[in-house]
């Protein structure tokens, strides 16, 4: 019963923040409606059994990518808004209708455990920290996921602070 | 709660970013349309995971890639949005039309 509450609260939160920051006219009031969306999914981490990855969603999402995109806002000018949705309605609707058929065919097919089958979900910090350092598992793609984020964070630097002008793209 | 529940909120998040990707005339939008996406996509990573049968945690591991490379193209994507406004002045998309003529 409270999982299934709680299911409820974390999925209204996210769906419903992410409408509003669809919807909103206001990019300060979208990005904070955002925020509501990663806490949210970060709910429905936890009920899946995932409590390392709903942290981590929270330090690097609401922590860190957020902050960015605030960042973003501040020093870029707000624009007039305008918004084009009437032209793509019918192709995200028909889309939608598509998607939201075929997952519910998904869902009750045998090779996946049904819900009530389900066991208990245990402590996933320490299974996922032997995984990633095993050799022949997941170690190369976790070394190499550091050297991307050192790319990127050098890249990040060097673009934002090199200035180009026009006369040089021209 | 079922399997299909999960990805059900999963199809609605990626649905909500990608109109949000296709119709806002804003740069800040379309990166907080890629975060919904990235984010409904790790929905169903760790949702296929919890419902497999067995014990392993394949699926939360590439979930945990994601959100490694959602950070690393964060970084990147607002770096040359910075850019692109000190260039342009502008941070709407259809105004970057120097490749036209």
């Amino acid at each position: 019963m409270g999982e299934i509450l709680s299911f409820w609260f974390f999925a209204t939160l996210s769906v419903g923040c992410a409408l509003l920051s669809l919807f909103h006219k206001n990019v300060v009031h979208s990005a904070f409606a955002l925020m509501g969306t990663l806490v949210g999914v970060a709910g429905l981490f936890l009920l899946l059994g995932a409590d390392f990855l709903a942290m981590t969603q929270i330090l690097v999402y609401a922590g860190g990518i957020l902050i960015l995109i605030l960042f973003g806002l501040m020093l870029t000018r707000p624009e007039p808004e305008e918004r084009k949705l009437g032209r793509i309605w019918g192709g995200i609707g028909i889309l939608g209708a598509g998607t939201l058929l075929f997952v519910e065919r998904v869902g009750d097919k045998p090779w996946f455990v049904q819900a009530k089958d389900l066991a208990s979900p245990e402590p996933t910090v320490r299974e996922i920290g032997l995984e990633l350092l095993r050799r022949d598992s997941w170690l190369f793609a976790f070394e190499f996921a550091s050297i991307i984020l050192l790319a990127a964070l050098v890249a990040a630097a060097f673009i934002a602070r090199r200035r180009f002008n026009r006369e040089e793209i021209e | 709660m079922s399997l299909a529940a999960y990805l059900t909120v999963a199809t609605c998040l990626f649905i909500i970013g990608l109109v949000m990707v296709a119709a806002r005339r804003n740069l800040i939008y379309v990166l907080m349309g890629l975060e919904l996406i990235l984010n409904a996509a790790n929905i169903n990573f760790v949702a296929f995971n919890r419902f497999q049968p067995g014990t392993a945690l394949d699926g939360q591991i590439a979930s945990i890639f994601v959100i490694i490379l959602a950070a690393a193209e964060a970084a990147v994507a607002l770096a040359i949005v910075l850019n692109a406004h000190a260039l342009f002045d502008t941070i709407r998309p259809d105004d970057y039309d120097t490749m036209k003529d």
